[in-house]
């Protein structure tokens, strides 16, 4: 690379096309809890209009990866933009996907009170909530299949009815990148299915998503595109070229055996 | 003065009260440590200040049947089931609603204390009430202290760490490994309760020397301090009873040679300027220790990930990880790595691939998990098991600029 | 109810009340996010940041109480959270450190200092001196309306009326992002909101409730009024708005009938001396919350254990 070139990225002036118009890219992120890496130096971009994957054990900084591209940890070297902007620019275009098991169910409010929570930044702080938000929250409820659950106290639901909440309240923020931490984990078998149509349907109308999933099964048949993540990325892009049995094998080490991945490689292609 | 107090020349009472208090600072960071590994250091808060109404209806109770209200042991027995009906009280809001265990200790200390103070302010009103003093319960007092209190709280100290002593096995076992007490067949519920019971004998005690507002800084901060220096629970038993004693006999020394001042607070700021020097100087936990670790921490990230970006011809983002790179020799200002630094960074590069070659191998599992980016391999492979990584890699790539 | 009850009881009644109900908003707050004992430590840090504020201005300025007060509030919340991210300490335990080292730092600040001249001890901070506010220049119902009168009232009422107002009005503008932050912290985050700041600024009202409310009836009223009349309320619906109602109402009526009970309850007991208003609201409060943890409709979980605790 030249001297020029590298001047120029240095002063921020360089980007390249590919992650300007990304609606997520990702360069030299680093995230530490304490003295030791969740992530290093992990560098990706994922294609406008994907389904993306991202996968890797248990303590690979799945989790972490998204919640640091969001701002919500923080990192030690590295950034994320959105469609080529920094994030405080681009709130409005993320609906993000929290794991349910990192709010309190006990809190006093409704399924819809969740819902509209999703419409906060277009109702701003007083503006009062009109009839037209309440049917916009019913939509998204009904797009998930929940139009019957909109009273009902949030404490009272199971563990796939609130991930459906949390969908329709990622649907009201209108959105056009969907960033899901874990949505089929702990779900029922029905519940997997309306979430993954609601997200095929997503992409259908130009929408990007992408998903931690841990379910190496069910990749080839749900998403596009993977990430292989163990600390640092291992592989990404369409599933058949990132899903090989060596990146399966750098990602998952001496967890997974060979003939396993050959099995799960196939079915994924 | 102070010196004469802290050399036990200031009396018999006030060596008795001091070597008391230091009995008590002893017996309180032990039972405290079992509290905080537990979880449960604020339920203290709660069993302190709900000692305050059976104080005041203990004195009504003994001017009633004609005796003298300031009785010691009768306010301290009449404190005690108080005490005992608010750690209840926490115990049952905490179990049978959906309120949490913090709102419960709240609750319960405020409203037993304001209880408390409606019973003093009744007792104000008797004949007998008007010197009652009973108002030194709630930040210690122990100046003009009558002998026979004085062997009440020296004595009692004693007894309380003859307790701890007693039952520390059952009680680190239960605060360090609950699981394996269980497995063990013993009753955690009942160790819970010993220990429990404990702290609200040590607040008991200390009612009349600390008050019954500060007790609960004797139960924790001592405790808290030692965690700071150790990782294992009976060095940390130890350590915050040398601390709790401490505390209790320089504060009670202190409060000696200054009677105005009371006799509580004194204690707690001894105990907080131990917790302090702590915090600031402890080797692992330590302020001090964590801001070298963590800029040290910082620059080796940002070296490395450097290093990597020059091994792969990429430019450097980041103004720091450039700055570092220059001092270090292994780049030019312009983000154009040096001989050294493609020397280094080749080096760098061989150890990635040597991780993820070792990533792949299920006879390197173990070494594997320690993987964090930063690590050398060598720190965790055998030179022989290098070399064999080395031939499954093949010869060592050359970095260009 | 004629002019004795104007010139002695209206003031003190008016401030218990207003007092009840600047601490019992936050409180519903704190009490959710299982940050409870965040009034009880803040109830206990406001006196060395009085004593300090006094000691630097030598005055009983409000002004001068009120940012003491606050900046001792911020710098406790600050130090817990150090501590308990630094030494990796249970933020109770860290907590516990904090306020009891700070409150005995304040103790000794005031006995050692000549505060004799001024309105400041430490029975005063525990449990205020309500009954003493009396309207002394007002003659019956129509002083309301007589401006000289008026400008006779103590100058507590102002002050908590004010600081009622304030907070009010941070809960008011703030409610959803409030809402949205205690709920679920990743997406509020995710969705811009300054959960930090927003914390902290939570923390602030708080102690202003606990600064302005201190002054007239002491601190065990706060920190009763924070954690009583919201837990009680938690206890009757299943609905933050609904919630914040309930809990107004139980602290008005622990104010009301507690200093109705402490004035007038030991002479209908045949005694003749009226006990401590303070502690008879505090009592009062614990009483409903006692009713309402035997009785109230949503007093039990729909969610398991296992759930419920995951936020932390």
């Amino acid at each position: 690379m030249s001297d020029a070139l590298t001047l120029a990225a240095r002063d921020g002036r360089h980007v390249t096309d590919e992650a300007a118009s990304s609606p997520l890219a990702i360069r030299g992120l680093t995230v530490s809890y304490g003295q030791k890496p969740a992530i290093f130096s992990v560098d990706m971009t994922v294609e406008d209009g994907s389904m993306t994957a991202i996968i890797g054990p248990n303590g690979a900084g799945k989790s972490t990866l998204l919640k640091a591209a969001l701002g919500i940890v923080p990192a030690v070297s590295g950034s994320a933009t959105i469609y080529g902007t920094p994030l405080s620019k681009a709130r409005d275009k993320i609906a993000y996907v929290p794991q349910r098991a990192s709010v309190d169910w006990d809190f006093p409010t409704r399924v819809i009170d969740v819902v509209l929570m999703g419409m906060s930044r277009e109702l701003g702080l007083l503006r009062p909530v009109r009839t037209r938000h309440r049917v916009r929250a019913i939509e998204c409820l009904t797009r998930v299949g929940m139009q019957d659950f909109a009273t009902r106290q949030i404490g009272q639901l199971s563990g796939g009815q609130q991930q459906r909440v949390f969908l329709a309240r990622a649907l009201a923020q209108g959105a056009s990148l969907y960033l899901l931490d874990e949505p089929f984990a702990g779900v029922d078998a029905a519940t997997e299915k309306a979430v993954i149509a609601v997200l095929k349907s997503l992409r259908d109308e130009g929408k990007t998503v992408v998903c931690v999933h841990h379910d190496l099964s069910t990749i080839g048949e749900y998403f596009t595109h993977a990430v292989l993540l163990n600390i640092r990325k291992v592989a990404e892009g369409p599933v058949a070229e990132a899903f090989t049995a060596e990146t399966l094998q750098a990602t998952y080490g001496g967890r997974l055996g060979l003939a396993q991945i050959e099995q799960l490689n196939l079915r994924a292609i | 003065m102070l010196f004469e107090a802290l050399t036990f020349q200031l009396g018999y009472n006030a060596t008795l009260v001091a070597l008391g208090a230091a009995l008590l600072g002893i017996s309180a960071g032990a039972t405290g440590t079992f509290l905080f590994l537990r979880k449960r250091a604020l339920v203290s808060d709660a069993i302190s200040h709900a000692t305050l109404p059976g104080i005041g209806l203990a004195f009504i109770v003994m001017v009633a049947f004609g005796g003298d209200g300031r009785n010691l042991a009768g306010l301290l027995l009449g404190s005690a089931l108080s005490a005992g009906l608010g750690l209840l009280a926490v115990q049952w809001i905490s179990a049978r609603t959906r309120l949490g265990e913090d709102a419960a200790i709240g609750a319960v200390l405020s409203v037993f204390f304001g209880a408390g103070i409606v019973l003093l302010t009744v007792i104000q009103t008797m004949d007998s009430g008007r010197q009652a003093g009973l108002e030194g319960f709630l930040l210690g007092a122990t100046a003009g202290m009558l002998l026979s209190d004085a062997l009440v709280i020296a004595i009692g100290g004693a007894a309380a760490l003859a307790l701890v002593v007693l039952f520390r096995r059952p009680m680190t076992l239960a605060a360090f490994d609950p699981g394996y007490a269980v497995a063990q067949g013993m009753n955690l519920q009942r160790i819970d309760l010993a220990t429990m019971g404990l702290a609200l004998g040590v607040t008991i005690i200390g009612l009349k020397v600390v008050g019954l507002i500060l007790i609960v800084a004797l139960l924790i901060i001592p405790a808290v301090s030692a965690r700071f220096w150790t990782d294992r629970s009976d060095r940390m038993v130890v350590l915050a009873g040398v601390f709790g004693g401490l505390s209790g006999y320089v504060g009670a020394a202190i409060s000696a040679s200054a009677p105005a001042l009371p006799t509580g607070p004194l204690i707690v700021l001894v105990a907080a300027a131990l917790f302090g020097a702590s915090l600031l100087i402890a080797p692992g936990r330590g302020v001090l220790a964590a801001l070298i670790r963590h800029v040290g921490y910082r620059r080796q990230v940002h070296l490395r990930q450097g290093l990597l970006t020059l091994a792969q011809g990429l430019p450097i983002y980041e103004n720091y990880t450039l700055r570092l790179l220059t001092r270090a020799g292994l780049a030019r200002p312009d983000g154009v790595a040096t001989e050294a630094g493609r020397a280094e960074a080749a080096k760098a590069l061989r150890d990635e691939a040597r991780w993820a070659m070792a990533r792949q191998l299920q006879a390197h599992e173990a070494a594997s998990a320690l993987y964090d980016g930063l690590r050398p391999i060598a720190t965790v492979l055998t030179a022989d098991e290098i070399a064999e990584i080395d031939a499954r890699l093949g010869p060592p790539k050359q970095v260009t600029a | 109810m004629g002019a004795d009850f104007v010139v002695l009881s209206l003031v003190p009644l008016l401030i218990g009340t207003l007092a009840a109900v600047a601490c019992a908003l936050p409180g519903n707050f704190l009490l959710l996010r299982r940050q409870a004992l965040i009034g009880d430590a803040i109830s206990h840090v406001v006196l060395p940041g009085i004593v300090v504020a006094f000691l630097i201005t030598s005055s009983v300025n409000s002004w001068a109480m009120l940012l003491g007060a606050g900046a001792a509030a911020i710098v406790a919340v600050a130090l817990i959270e150090g501590i308990s991210r630094l030494g990796r300490i249970e933020p109770g335990a860290a907590m516990g450190v904090v306020f009891t080292a700070m409150f005995a730092g304040g103790v000794l600040l005031l006995e050692m200092s000549d505060t004799s001249a001024v309105h400041l001890d430490v029975e005063h901070a525990l449990y205020g001196n309500l009954e003493s506010l009396i309207w002394i220049e007002a003659t019956g119902w129509a002083s309301l309306t007589d401006p000289e009168a008026l400008a006779g009232l103590p100058p507590e009422l102002a002050r908590i009326a004010l600081a009622a107002l304030g907070i009010a009005i941070f809960t008011w503008v703030l409610w959803r992002p409030l809402a949205m932050a205690t709920f679920d912290e990743g997406f509020a985050q995710a969705q811009g909101i300054p959960t930090v700041a927003l914390g902290l600024g939570l923390v602030i009202a708080a102690a202003v409730a606990a600064v302005a409310a201190f002054d007239a009836v002491g601190s065990i009223i706060v920190i009763a009024m924070f954690i009583c009349p919201p837990a009680a309320a938690r206890m009757m619906t299943d609905r933050l708005g609904h919630q914040v109602a309930w809990s107004l109402g139980f602290a008005v009526l622990s104010a009301v009938m507690g200093y109705v009970l402490a004035g007038y309850g030991p002479i209908w007991l045949g005694g003749n001396d009226a006990v401590s208003a303070a502690g008879m609201i505090a009592t009062v409060s614990g009483a409903i919350l006692g009713l309402t943890c035997l009785y109230g409709p949503k007093r039990r979980s729909d969610v398991s254990n296992i759930n419920s605790s995951a936020k932390h």
